[in-house]
């Protein structure tokens, strides 16, 4: 497995939602429930540490591949994540998306952190940084009051300009020994 | 080092008139503030006082007020000695409709060198704004018997 300990956390959102850790965890590794609040993509896990992680388009298409390096249900999923379903994304290195879920009050607080292996532009830390907010709040919407929310959003544009940039010069190379 | 900038976006399915009300209404803040109820007259340059039981806990003077788009306040919390003396930030709530919801966006800067209160609202806001989200969508507020402990900065 993937040695977690390289991620430095780049970007971690936070939300706090009235209902039980149990029913995060569902919703975060379900996929009925993740096409409703994740711009349409469905979980599709192997529900073990060391296990494949996929989210994938409506048409089975791969949109993020990664590895799952922490499967402790309900409290903590972390896994690897490479967005392959994206021109040149798929050339970057792989991201850690961490989950943390803990009981808060009558609430429950949920942490995502994005950590990342190399020392990435905040142009390409855009992209999580527009999304994550959509994707928590929805996720929220729907446990508190079964509806989801409909927000519609591309990568921003200085964020492909980047992303570009960073596979045609690899500027994660020259951070190896 | 450059000073510390706390911005945090939420989207709610509501009206950014709704939104701003909640924002700028005595008995909303109350209620979605864990007890912390708001008062103003609201025009610009005027003071701004939050009262939790009788206690004043948070003080400003208003900045900006261009409903139901935007309201800025200084910031200056008065509940806990570490913080008073600090010098008042500023917190800015940018209101955008979105179809049925609404994109808001809190972004809190303009803080003291070595200040004590960003960590504190780093906390605070993330609690804050999912209270206020349940309450416009569902009616009822996040629960927060630790709210008073966790502002406080322990993590017992």
């Amino acid at each position: 497995m993937i040695d977690g300990t390289k991620f430095k956390p780049k970007t971690v959102y936070v939300t706090y939602i009235a209902t039980t850790p149990e029913k995060v965890w569902q919703a975060l590794t379900d996929p009925a429930f993740s096409k409703q609040y994740f711009f349409g993509f469905a979980v599709d896990l192997e529900p073990r540490a060391g296990g494949a992680f996929f989210l994938r388009y409506p048409d089975g298409r791969v949109h993020v591949r990664g590895e799952i390096l922490d499967w402790s249900p309900p409290r903590r999923f972390a896994c690897t994540w490479l967005v392959e379903g994206m021109k040149e994304f798929g050339e970057l290195p792989e991201c850690l998306v961490t989950y943390d879920i803990e009981q808060a009050g009558e609430a429950v607080r949920l942490t995502m952190t994005e950590s990342h292996s190399w020392d990435v532009p905040d142009a390409i830390l855009a992209g999580g940084r527009a999304g994550w907010p959509a994707i928590l709040s929805s996720l929220k919407s729907v446990l508190e009051t079964g509806k989801p929310l409909v927000v519609k959003m591309g990568p921003p544009a200085e964020m492909m300009e980047a992303v570009a940039r960073a596979v045609a010069e690899k500027p994660w190379l020259k951070s190896l020994p | 080092m450059s000073k510390p900038v706390f911005v945090y976006v939420t989207y709610i399915a509501s009206t950014p008139d709704k939104v701003f009300s909640a924002l700028t209404d005595h008995d909303a803040t109350g209620k979605f503030w864990f007890g912390n109820a708001a008062t103003s007259d609201w025009k610009v340059g005027s003071p701004i006082e939050f009262h939790r039981e009788g206690k004043l806990i948070l003080q400003g003077n208003i900045l900006e007020n261009d409903p139901p788009r935007r309201l800025s306040y200084s910031f200056r919390p008065m509940h806990d000695p570490q913080f008073a003396g600090e010098q008042p930030s500023r917190v800015v709530f940018e209101l955008e409709p979105q179809k049925d919801q609404v994109k808001l966006t809190v972004t809190h800067d303009d803080f003291a060198e070595d200040t004590k209160v960003f960590a504190s609202i780093s906390n605070g806001w993330p609690l804050v704004l999912s209270s206020l989200k349940s309450y416009l969508e569902t009616n009822r507020v996040l629960r927060a018997p630790w709210y008073e402990k966790q502002e406080a900065g322990s993590c017992s």
